[in-house]
């Protein structure tokens, strides 16, 4: 047998005119972690989508175990032992642990033996590889990092030699990441190979044995880990050499511009989400608002900015109370000087059908510098859009551009250009590096705090722990709804991440 | 990951992408003729030269045309709000009512170019008024438009029959329609527009409402491309989400929309009831509503898109009867089946051809653009 799990020659793919891949040589050593490594739209999925047979590769050969294979569809990859961890769980919410890793395995029409048979083989590989879960749990009572072990059990279960694994430590708190990496590792020990595709370079450099990275579909390098570093790497990523760390002078904090009081927030189907949440930012400081996503963030962004309605509480904006219960409005409070990068730019920040200059002016559309009576000023709209794109640097420099052709650092320019330009008094600020270019990382954060500067009062909520640390002047905890505690800067990783995970103080002192 | 369609050139897009489904539905339409035993050429011939090779024929293709521009941009108007509005039969039905109402008050009184705006204003607001119910709901109860609409299509359908039995008709007249309008409630023929060409309208009621439904295009794309409330439509429509979030007031904007898809449709109604027959009888929409949604489909929910794709499909009803008459074989089903074929074509599978074209200029545009198109893979 080869002594490569997975070869990879001279892989090319294009989705008409944009060259998702082009020319792709990988290699990967059996029994080995491999990471991949690239900026959003790099190529990766793409990649390993042609791996698991989701798409053909125009171009180019793939071995597996020194075999040559034609992968059409996910099947073949299954039968030829290579499994896949989606980054949004493949799984069904109201099924069972053991339902979901039978589904699409269940051996005939009737389930009754099926299900002996798959209990008995999941309690074999939990007993393998130290995986425990409940077979007997529902998928949606249990916390994310089950659910992503769920993911990797019903691979095990299909027989994978060769798992790929695609981002996932994007919803996991630093300590369920820490566990997964020991997983990984011993999945690993027991000879199994492991793909892992990330944009995080902490984790390439902590977990794997060898890293290939990509850049604009082309794969650049691949490094023994041990014999590269993180600027090292991101530079190959990049193209060119990048700041790791931002460059930030004292904060000198003024009066209260924002002031969140017993704040209460309901979702969609009832539950609460803020539970009594309150605080303060002041002018020129960043608050920073760090958690694992879901835990109430997004409905408190979205009560303060006026597109949900909260329960009970008070929000005031420049020490006057924005009409809590009853619903603000969210155009009022721009007026008002309440500026809002959503946490989610494609279904709210922006209208991605639209030209560039239409997004320019979305929400600030009834400002009268962009009208002429009912009709829209569009010479007007599109010199400002012209001069925002200029001063953020928004490539391509096309007004006219259909939004959604702008790559993911370009599109967050644009929903920054529109909130900053304006002058506000606040701003509120979500996952503003989602799927953005470690290039474009480094101008948005030197925006943000120049916003700082300037003396506007800034609310940031980010999953990215890194980038709430490097930003912020306090740091403000959420789990559960509840603010659990504040920190500074200084704190370490793990003092935030115990918070993160919702270890209380007292237990932490017991341990 | 999803599959990014590349840009392509203008003349593609809106020009050979739908030549080539209208050819494929033709040739499919073909097959279906020679089924029956017939020349699909011959067809083919007859239903070219029925709809444009003569002066009548062409008139009666342009007052088809009419009212599917009318209803056309009435669906187009509601999709760029993201509604579906398919209850444009039901709105026309109801424009009807409206256009009679000022007739026959006014036609007695005024010579036509006076009772002309009024017939317009009452058309359009019967048929706003009829949408607005629809569009409360979706917008304050959240009753899906496409559900409400279809129900008031039927409404309408019974409303009109006892308007025209029980309140409308003259005493003792035996058929279920208002009496002729005089002189001041019928719209002039446009022979004239024609004659230029050297054409003779004959017979056909080709009239000044294909005038209006011109000026109507016109001020929809206006609307739509040109003004805040367009702008608020359409971000309503591409992302409800993205609306909230710019503080645009949903109900409100959806209501509105319902009221210009409604009114628009309700103009449809002086085509046949002012320009053509003088009086209001029932069914005088005869599908023309539903056509409509195949318009709007075709067109893009372009106003330029949208008056060819009505003048196709007026020549589709024009033609078509032609051939029927000359054909016997080829009955007036069958040429529902082939607007049916069209309206596949053109309208659900209009993506059928895209990858492929899309991949040919792909190799033609070569490898300078690609680089820079990547990052939009995302």
């Amino acid at each position: 047998m080869s002594e490569f799990a997975i070869e990879l020659k001279g892989i090319d793919k294009s989705f008409g005119a944009v060259h998702a891949n082009r020319n792709i040589n990988l290699a990967v050593h059996r029994g080995t972690i491999h990471g991949i490594i690239g900026e959003n739209g790099a190529g990766k999925s793409t990649l390993m989508s042609i791996l698991y047979g989701f798409y053909q590769a125009d171009r180019g050969e793939i071995f597996v175990n020194g075999e040559k294979l034609v992968i059409r569809d996910p099947n073949v990859a299954i039968a030829s032992g290579i499994g896949m961890v989606h980054q949004h769980f493949m799984l069904v919410d109201n099924f069972t642990v053991l339902e979901n890793v039978m589904l699409g395995a269940e051996e005939n029409a009737i389930l009754n033996r099926g299900i002996v048979n798959a209990r008995a083989e999941l309690k074999r590989l939990e007993d393998e590889y130290a995986l425990e879960v409940d077979p007997d749990a529902v998928i949606e009572e249990l916390p994310v990092g089950l659910q992503q072990r769920v993911e990797i059990l019903k691979a095990l279960y299909r027989g994978a030699e060769i798992l790929i694994l695609d981002e996932p430590t994007g919803v996991l708190t630093p300590a369920e990441a820490d566990h997964l990496f020991r997983i990984l590792e011993q999945l690993r020990d027991q000879g199994k190979t492991i793909i892992l595709i990330t944009h995080k370079l902490r984790e390439i450099m902590a977990i794997t044995d060898e890293v290939s990275v990509m850049r604009r579909g082309e794969m650049v390098a691949t490094r023994k880990t041990s014999e590269t570093n993180v600027e090292e790497l991101a530079e190959l990523m990049v193209g060119r050499r990048v700041l790791l760390r931002v460059e930030k002078g004292e904060a000198n904090p003024q009066g209260v511009k924002l002031s969140v009081e017993g704040l209460t927030v309901r979702d969609n189907r009832g539950v609460v989400m803020v539970d009594n949440v309150s605080l303060d930012v002041r002018a020129g400081e960043i608050v920073g608002i760090a958690g694992v996503a879901g835990n109430g963030q997004s409905e408190l962004l979205q009560a303060i900015t006026g597109i949900r309605h909260a329960e009970s509480g008070k929000i005031l904006l420049n020490g006057e109370p924005i009409n809590g219960s009853g619903g603000a409005d969210p155009q009022e409070l721009r007026k008002r000087g309440l500026a809002h990068v959503p946490e989610d730019r494609h279904h709210m920040g922006l209208v991605l059908s639209f030209e560039e200059n239409e997004n320019a002016i979305l929400g600030y559309h009834y400002d009268e510098n962009y009208l002429a009576g009912p009709m829209l000023n569009l010479d007007s709209i599109r010199k400002s859009a012209g001069e925002s794109v200029e001063k953020y640097d928004i490539r391509p420099p096309d007004v006219r551009l259909k939004t959604a052709n702008f790559s993911g650092g370009n599109q967050q320019k644009i929903v920054l250009a529109r909130e900053m330009e304006r002058d506000p008094v606040v701003l509120v600020i979500g996952q503003p590096t989602r799927g953005v270019d470690v290039g474009a990382i480094e101008f948005i954060h030197k925006r943000i705090i120049e916003m700082r500067d300037a003396g506007k009062a800034v609310l940031l909520v980010s999953v990215e722990l890194d980038e709430i640390r490097a930003l912020s002047d306090r740091i403000l905890v959420m789990f559960a709804g509840r603010v659990v505690g504040e920190r500074t800067p200084e704190a370490t990783e793990g003092e935030l991440g115990l918070l993160m995970a919702g270890v209380e103080e007292e237990q932490e002192a017991a341990q | 990951m999803s599959v990014p369609y590349a840009k392509l050139p203008m003349w593609v897009e809106y020009g050979l992408i739908p030549l080539i489904n209208l050819v494929v539905a033709f040739l499919v339409a073909g097959l279906v003729v020679l089924i029956v035993g017939e020349s699909p050429l011959k067809a083919a011939t007859l239903l070219v030269q029925g709809a444009f090779g003569y002066g009548e024929g062409l008139g009666f293709t342009l007052y088809y045309a009419t009212n599917f521009i009318f209803t056309g941009l009435a669906v187009a108007v509601a999709f760029h709000c993201g509604l579906f509005n398919i209850g444009g039969e039901g709105q026309a039905y109801i424009g009807g009512l409206g256009v009679a109402v000022a007739c026959l008050m006014l036609d007695g009184i005024f010579p036509w170019f006076l009772t002309f705006p009024f017939a317009v204003l009452a058309a359009a607001l019967f048929g706003a008024a009829w949408a607005f119910i629809p569009g409360y709901l979706q917008a304050k109860r959240g009753s899906h438009v496409v559900i409400t609409t279809i129900m008031f299509n039927f409404i309408a359908s019974s409303l009109m029959v006892y308007m025209l039995v029980e309140v409308l008709k003259p005493l003792g007249s035996m058929a279920p329609q208002t009496r002729t309008f005089l002189d001041g409630g019928q719209l002039p023929r446009l022979d004239w527009l024609l004659s230029i060409f050297g054409l003779d309208i004959g017979g056909a009621p080709f009239n000044l409402s294909f005038i209006v439904a011109l000026v109507a295009a016109f001020l929809v794309w206006l609307l739509i491309w040109r003004t805040r409330l367009g702008y608020e439509i359409r971000t309503m429509g591409a992302s409800p989400s993205a609306a909230r979030y710019a503080g645009i007031k949903d109900a409100r904007i959806i209501i509105i929309t319902m009221l210009i898809s409604g009114g628009l449709a309700g103009m449809m109604a002086l085509n046949p009831i002012m320009g053509d027959q003088h009086r209001l009888q029932l069914d005088f929409v005869t599908g023309a509503g539903f056509v409509g949604i195949a318009v709007a489909l075709m067109g893009r929910s372009h106003p330029v898109g949208i008056i060819p794709a009505a003048v196709l499909f007026g020549m589709l009803y024009q033609g078509g009867a032609e051939i029927s008459f000359e054909m016997p074989q080829i009955s007036r089903d069958m040429i529902t089946i082939i607007q049916g074929l069209v309206i596949l074509f053109a309208g659900a599978l209009e993506h059928m051809f895209r990858p492929a074209i899309t991949a040919f200029f792909a190799t033609l545009g070569g490898s300078g653009k690609t680089s820079e198109v990547t990052a939009a893979g995302e």
